[in-house]
């Protein structure tokens, strides 16, 4: 009898003592759009990874995915989320800005100013390019029509303006009404704007509008990906493009008050070890980790790339003069 | 020696307190709220947003296709009505049941399924298109749209009338040597005249406020086919919320005076003095 009292013992404590150390996680991950293969592939990893160091704990994740202005807007609202993974820095930045749940420094917390991986701007065409289009000159000829979302309610499509912008500065000698001009003759091909980088792709892929569609890298490559995308578009990468930097951060204010702080940090982390960068590759996002990206070199061809804070003097000083209300955009369509 | 008649529902304190608080909470809190956001504009600033040109543009643009929508509605709808009440056919209780579908359909879905008909390589656009007529992605698509998503108003709320309506009234009026012409105007118009009222106010306040279904069809095109939503989704994407409530602010008064003038009209047609 006092043996079967000692096991008892033995087993409440051996049992109370696990349940001191195991614990149980739920992060949310708010993303934008097109990550959302992306992160379940990671999700796996990183439950995997999470537990070889911590085998009692109990991981889950969630991710949510809309429009990355959008979802940057919900978490300024209060949405509960650990860590957002957005489409652009400018995004983030109103979170630490309006939301006050991320610091303002967010961007020096991580490696590569916080974004694990890249992508570029890339030209989808119908398959055997029968306009012809090699580079961004050829999207301004005669009959050629070009479907990209509108870039005041799609963070993705900023990048496609400040790409063409860059070609159009590049060409003009660095003279901005060259740009100007370049820009406002690209709209004038443009026939639609979705709202948002799915909407155009829908018009393009499906609804059979245009003759090119101004798409992210990793769009492109997925797009060739579904069935039967390869025998009806053809990819074209032009001679010049900007280097998309989609940026991750802690949100950190949430985190403390949901106790994961630790993991939210470890989560986003794992994103540049070799393992996380293989599976962004794998999603066709560039890696910034030199092995994986010679592992991958043939994927990406490399070309001239621009960058957002090189270039454009980053997001705080792009979004208020090509975005913005009365900005460079704007000018395109509204007389002056 | 007052008599007071009791009525059916007991208590008039307490149904005024619960219609009260439920109206505040549904209805008055939220639309106080926007008005208190956009207060944070000054009176300049305000209407600086409210009168951009391309403010004014989507302005006209909601409106108008509101209106023409609303209008078609309203004598196709009344056509529609007219047979499901006065007609028994094969197949009547199915259509009846149809009428209400685009109420149930998520509008994006609408959106999404008309954009992809009405393109000018989709399966309707291209004849259309072989016509020289473009339809999505021009103010025509959006008013095609917003015709789908508010068919169910005018119909609804015109069928019941017209049921109630005894034939024994037409075929009295014809007996007093009425034309056909007369029994429909002096019959049939003044009698169902206040609640297709109803329903054209209900389609077109809908349609003014529309996003889901026209996104996909309208284009989006600055000064040419941007509705008003749109703009204030350009502007919440901006973190403008002061901007986007400003707008919000300006079709609310818009489409009130515009729903007060309908009603004002309907009390008039109710009693003729």
């Amino acid at each position: 009898m006092s043996i079967r009292r000692y096991a008892l013992a033995a087993l409440a404590s051996a049992v109370f003592a696990g349940s001191a150390v195991a614990k149980d996680f739920t992060l949310l991950n708010v993303s934008y759009d097109p990550t959302r293969e992306l992160y379940q592939d990671y999700n796996a990893e990183f439950i995997n990874f999470w537990k070889k160091s911590h085998p009692g704990d109990t991981v889950k994740i969630n991710q949510s995915h809309g429009g990355s202005g959008k979802q940057g807007r919900s978490v300024i609202d209060g949405s509960p989320a650990d860590v957002v993974t957005l489409a652009l820095a400018g995004d983030i930045d109103e979170i630490a800005k309006l939301g006050k749940t991320i610091p303002e420094n967010w961007q020096t917390k991580l490696p590569d100013a916080s974004t694990p991986y890249t992508s570029t701007i890339v030209f989808l065409v119908r398959k055997g390019n029968p306009k012809g289009i090699k580079d961004w000159g050829d999207l301004i000829k005669d009959g050629v029509s070009v479907i990209t979302p509108n870039p005041k309610t799609s963070g993705g499509a900023r990048w496609n303006f400040l790409a063409a912008y860059g070609y159009g500065l590049k060409s003009g000698g660095g003279d901005e009404a060259k740009a100007n001009e370049y820009i406002s003759k690209l709209f004038k091909h443009v026939p639609v704007l979705d709202t948002g980088a799915r909407g155009s792709t829908i018009t393009f892929v499906n609804n059979g509008q245009g003759d090119v569609l101004l798409a992210w890298e990793n769009e492109a490559f997925l797009a060739l990906k579904e069935d039967g995308g390869a025998d009806k578009f053809d990819i074209v990468v032009p001679s010049l493009s900007i280097l998309a930097e989609p940026p991750v951060a802690v949100v950190e204010k949430n985190a403390e008050k949901h106790g994961t702080t630790e993991i939210a940090t470890e989560y986003l982390k794992h994103l540049y070890s070799k393992e996380g960068q293989e599976i962004a590759a794998k999603n066709f996002y560039r890696p910034r980790d030199k092995e994986v990206a010679a592992k991958y070199e043939k994927q990406f061809p490399s070309l001239n790339l621009l960058t957002i804070d090189k270039d454009f003097g980053g997001w705080k000083s792009a979004q208020p003069k090509f975005f913005d209300d009365g900005g460079v955009f704007d000018k395109i369509y509204i007389p002056q | 020696m007052s008599r007071r008649i009791s009525p059916v529902i007991p208590g008039f304190g307490l149904t005024l307190g619960y219609t009260l608080v439920y109206l505040s909470l549904i209805v008055l809190i939220p639309l106080a709220a926007m008005f208190i956001h956009a207060s944070q504009l000054s009176a300049a600033q305000f209407w600086n947003i409210v009168t951009a040109p391309r403010v004014l543009a989507a302005l006209r643009l909601s409106f108008g296709t509101a209106f023409y929508a609303a209008i078609i509605n309203g004598v196709i709808g009344t056509l529609l009505a007219w047979v499901l009440v006065r007609y028994t056919f094969p197949g009547r209780k199915i259509i009846d049941a149809m009428i209400d579908l685009p109420f149930a359909l998520p509008t994006a879905v609408a959106g999404i399924a008309l954009t992809a008909l009405y393109t000018p390589t989709g399966l309707v656009g291209q004849f259309a298109a072989d016509l020289g007529i473009k339809i999505a992605y021009t103010p025509f698509g959006i008013t095609l749209a917003l015709t789908f998503v508010t068919l169910p108003f005018v119909v609804r709320t015109v069928q019941p009338v017209l049921a109630d309506i005894p034939r024994e009234v037409e075929e009295a009026a014809a007996c007093l040597g009425a034309r056909p012409i007369q029994v429909f105007r002096y019959i049939l118009v003044p009698a169902l005249l206040p609640a297709w009222l109803t329903g054209f106010a209900l389609a077109f306040a809908r349609g003014v406020g529309e996003y889901g279904s026209v996104i996909f069809i309208a284009g989006n095109m600055p000064m040419k086919t941007e509705i008003l939503p749109l703009l204030i989704m350009v502007k919440l994407d901006q973190y403008d919320y002061a901007g986007a409530t400003a707008i919000g602010v300006m079709m609310l008064v818009v489409s009130f005076i515009l729903l007060l003038l309908i009603n004002l009209l309907q009390r008039r047609i109710e009693t003729p003095n």
